[in-house]
């Protein structure tokens, strides 16, 4: 057996499935302003945050589930999870990496997530995130050095709460949909980035989530700022344990770009999918949204959507600067009984605005595809263009490939050009391969990884390997 | 609107001589309708286009009672010259008149349908309302194997005689065996603002070929709504062509079920618009066994503040394999007031199938004007040199070569 097949062999199964045993702290089970209350409380919130939450509480009571994507789910009791958890050991934070809980890093180093430094992978400072909490956050020192901001968003609140309070919620509102609502209600941890004027970001910025506990919502928020003219990489990484039962994660990412500054947003996303008979697996509820505020600004999202059993997420671009730019690239890949409903938005406002979509969907086994954008050019968008293009690969007669544009110009300078197809991987392709001495399965993951190309040539170098390999694994049986 | 709908409504049934199920029906639908009401923005077909707003700012009350006991004088003046055609005559909705006189009088049988209802899929309350106040429905069915010698034209005119509001029209076709028809639907209003409900459902047998071409040009300032269900067996063919130009506002839809093997059915359409015109066409393939074929073109031109609509949907089942789905929308912006929304959707549950989409919208090409320009054209003939070479190539599309002349000369493009 070769090193190659062996390396399947080994990843065949979902290999980020155990879970830690470790003590945790719980919210009461259930949804209510007591619960809220308990959350800030515990995070010893300011009186602003906690009325920010209140908020979104308030909207949230009248809000409906929405049903209009295309996976369905079963209804999920909101009474019936928990809203906070974290590991005992995180009650007061560990000063160091020193003090913290043996068995939260080996957690982490069983995920390939190095949080000692001297370990470091190419120097990426990662914050990681376990349950409801942030864990660690690495490199801090030598960011700090130049004025860059890096740290779990609840220690933002307390820290630099003019800043939190200036953007939290500015991309999205508290007033926004179900899910999103949900989120600024009772979102526990996630990351906080400034970039100051100027600076250009030395490393990689990444941060890794994981469900551990049963029965609990991941809630997190991302808030990443970048000041004029700065520049940042931001990587995003997730796993959960194998359950039985399905898990929901509603995360809110929040990205603002001001005058000539650059996001750029990468994820590979992997929660666990379910077993082959679709049982159990995350829901993946998550709001995503970045605005190009200031002129010259852009913002890139590359994703890579392999894990969850339910996907629905659209990366949005809001184009307010002039000459602003966003980007999405994106490989969603379903198998077995798994179903995505995924996307992006790209709203031009600012004049000379320029946005570009590149999606692959591949699905295989019984799952469900679903590409679903909207490009809006406003009638104040002078001179902008969008080219989108969307290619879904399937495998097998039992899946579904769907594609969902809504396409509106409302400005006669601007253009916008759409393309789709819908194709199976060719008999001439796969005999190439295999008279060339590759199995069908090899065959497969070489054609699929030349198919998605365009987008892992956007990712980072460490995670455009990962991610290649798990193309490879996630369309594992799905030949022959 | 409920008290109105009803008051005409039993006007309407009393003058017809109907049994009490059929009235039963009709009230069913009635019901529903009241029940349901226009289609509103709030659904998902109906997006960029809320009928019920379009209704309530263009026309206000809608009245629904038609007295259909008097006769329509029919104005001879309206028909196509220089073309041989059979013809239909509708007069504010009434049929005045049906004559086949090119045609073997014992190959195509005219048969009195009315007191049937139809029941779509991907339908709207719209057949609701078009079920309840349809007076008369005939059936025209072309016997296996006869192949119209002339196009049948359908005149749809409206007059200021007209009583109400709303006409609601509805005719079935029935093309058997190696059968073929072309129908041009002509549109003629010269009446104040109404709206315009029309039905038609197709069935088309095997190696059956329709040739539809629906002809909105002249202005008026009617509202338009127009279903087309084609039903097509194998080997059959049918073409639809949309010239949308005319009204204020119009919506197109088209549900064409591939149920038989080697069927295809080609959509093209042409937006012209101008003023505040809205218009709309929506296509459903359905796919629905192996090796189907569908090809859709759609092009629009606007001016000042009009604004096209163009939602095409491939959706092809499990059993499709080996499906050739093709969809292409272009726009030309005119004008910055203009607007172009388009939703090409594709819902794939077959492997084996080639299916794709494009769609592109944006302004005149300034290279080419500067490239004609440069070559001694005015800036307004470079213009309208580009614009008809963009039509035309819809219009080639048309495969009967007299009515694509017929076309032509109504577009006024040259060649």
């Amino acid at each position: 057996m070769d090193n190659r097949q062996k390396e399947i062999n080994n990843l065949k199964d979902y290999k980020y499935g155990f879970s830690t045993d470790i003590e945790n702290i719980q919210a009461p089970k259930g949804l209510n302003e007591e619960v809220i209350k308990f959350i800030s409380n515990i995070k010893k919130e300011p009186a602003w945050m906690l009325e920010f939450r209140l908020k979104a509480f308030e909207r949230f009571k009248v809000l409906k589930e929405p049903d209009w994507q295309k996976p369905k789910f079963p209804k999920i009791d909101y009474q019936d999870l928990y809203y906070y958890s974290a590991p005992k050991s995180m009650k007061d934070k560990p000063k160091s990496l020193d003090e913290l809980d043996p068995k939260l890093l080996e957690t982490y180093k069983k995920l390939g997530i190095p949080l000692q430094e001297q370990a470091r992978l190419n120097g990426i400072a990662v914050d990681a995130v376990f349950d409801s909490v942030s864990v660690a956050t690495t490199f801090k020192d030598e960011l700090t050095k130049q004025g860059i901001i890096f740290c779990p968003i609840s220690e933002a609140i307390q820290n630099y709460p003019e800043l939190v309070k200036k953007y939290l919620g500015s991309v999205i509102p508290t007033s926004d949909h179900f899910f999103a609502t949900l989120n600024s209600a009772v979102f526990t941890d996630g990351s906080f980035v400034y970039i100051p004027e100027g600076v250009r970001c030395p490393m990689e910025l990444s941060t890794y989530f994981r469900i551990n506990a049963s029965n609990t919502g991941q809630f997190e928020r991302t808030l990443i700022i970048a000041d004029k003219g700065s520049y940042v990489s931001y990587l995003e990484g997730c796993t959960a344990p194998m359950r039985d039962e399905n898990q929901l994660h509603a995360a809110n990412v929040e990205l603002i770009a001001l005058d000539d500054a650059e996001i750029k947003y990468s994820t590979v996303q992997n929660w666990y999918p379910g077993d082959q008979d679709g049982k159990g697996g995350i829901y993946n509820f998550v709001t995503k949204r970045g605005l190009c505020k200031g002129k010259n600004s852009k913002i890139s999202w590359t994703q890579v959507e392999t894990g969850s059993a339910i996907t629905w997420k659209y990366p949005s671009c809001i184009l307010k600067g002039d000459n602003s730019v966003g980007e999405f690239y994106s490989i969603a890949i379903t198998n077995n009984h798994q179903k995505a409903d995924t996307g992006t938005k790209m709203i031009h406002l600012g004049k000379n605005t320029k946005s570009k979509i590149i999606s692959k969907g591949i699905s295989a086994g019984t799952s469900d595809m679903t590409y679903r954008g909207l490009v809006d050019i406003s009638s104040k968008a002078k001179n902008s263009t969008n080219y989108t293009q969307c290619d879904s690969l399937l495998m097998g007669n039992k899946c579904g490939a769907h594609t969902v544009p809504y396409i509106k110009n409302k400005n006669s300078e601007s253009n916008i050009a759409h393309e789709a197809t819908t194709s199976k991987i060719s008999e001439e392709q796969l005999h190439y391969c295999q008279q060339r001495g590759l199995n069908p399965e090899e065959a497969v993951g070489l054609i699929v990884n030349g198919f998605c190309k365009e987008v892992l040539q956007q990712l980072p170098m460490e995670f455009a390997v990962e991610a290649q390999k798990l193309v490879g694994i996630s369309l594992e049986g799905s030949v022959g | 609107m409920k008290e109105q709908l009803q008051k005409d409504f039993y006007n309407n049934i009393k003058n017809l001589s109907l049994s009490q199920k059929d009235i039963e029906i009709k009230k069913f639908c009635l019901d529903n309708f009241i029940d349901k009401g226009f289609p509103n923005k709030k659904e998902e077909d109906w997006k960029f286009s809320d009928l019920n707003q379009i209704i309530k700012n263009n026309i206000g009350e809608l009245s629904f009672y038609n007295d259909q006991a008097s006769t329509n004088k029919v104005d001879t003046s309206v028909f196509v010259d220089g073309l041989e055609h059979n013809k239909i005559v509708f007069i504010n909705g009434r049929i005045e008149k049906i004559d086949f006189e090119y045609e073997k009088k014992d190959q195509i049988e005219i048969i009195d349908q009315s007191e049937t209802i139809n029941e779509f899929e991907n339908s709207n309350s719209l057949s609701d309302l078009n079920n309840a106040f349809t007076n008369k429905c005939f059936k025209i069915l072309v016997k296996k194997g006869y192949q119209l010698l002339k196009p049948l034209i359908i005149y749809h005119t409206t007059n200021s005689k007209i009583w109400s509001k709303n006409i609601n029209l509805r005719l079935n076709f029935e093309l058997d065996k190696d059968s073929s028809l072309r129908l041009i639907d002509l549109f003629n209003d010269t009446s104040e603002k109404n709206f315009l409900n029309i039905f038609y459902n197709f069935e088309l047998k095997e190696n059956a070929v329709l040739k539809n071409y629906k002809v909105d040009k002249f202005e008026n300032k009617n509202i338009k709504y127009s279903f087309n269900n084609i039903d097509q067996d194998k080997n059959s063919i049918s073409e639809t062509f949309i010239l949308s130009s005319g009204s204020n506002f119009s919506k197109n839809e088209i549900n064409c079920n591939l149920n038989g093997v080697y069927a295809s059915a080609f959509v093209n359409g042409v937006f012209s618009l101008n003023n505040d015109k809205h218009h709309e066409i929506r296509s459903i393939i359905n796919h629905l066994t192996e090796n189907t074929k569908s090809y859709q073109l759609i092009k629009s031109v606007l001016e000042q503040s009009s604004k096209a609509v163009y939602q095409g949907k491939i959706f092809v089942n499990s059993d499709a394999q080996k499906t050739d789905g093709y969809q292409l929308s272009k726009a030309i912006l005119l004008n910055k007031e203009s607007e172009f929304n388009a939703k090409p959707e594709l819902e794939i549950y077959a492997d084996d199938v080639k299916c794709s989409h494009g769609s592109a919208s944006g302004s005149l090409n300034e290279d080419s004007i500067f490239y004609l320009m440069s070559r001694g054209l005015s800036y307004q003939q470079s213009r309208e040199l580009l614009i008809n070479g963009f039509l035309l190539d819809v219009v080639e599309k048309i495969t009967d070569s007299e009515i694509k002349n017929l076309i032509k000369n109504l577009l006024g493009i040259k060649e």
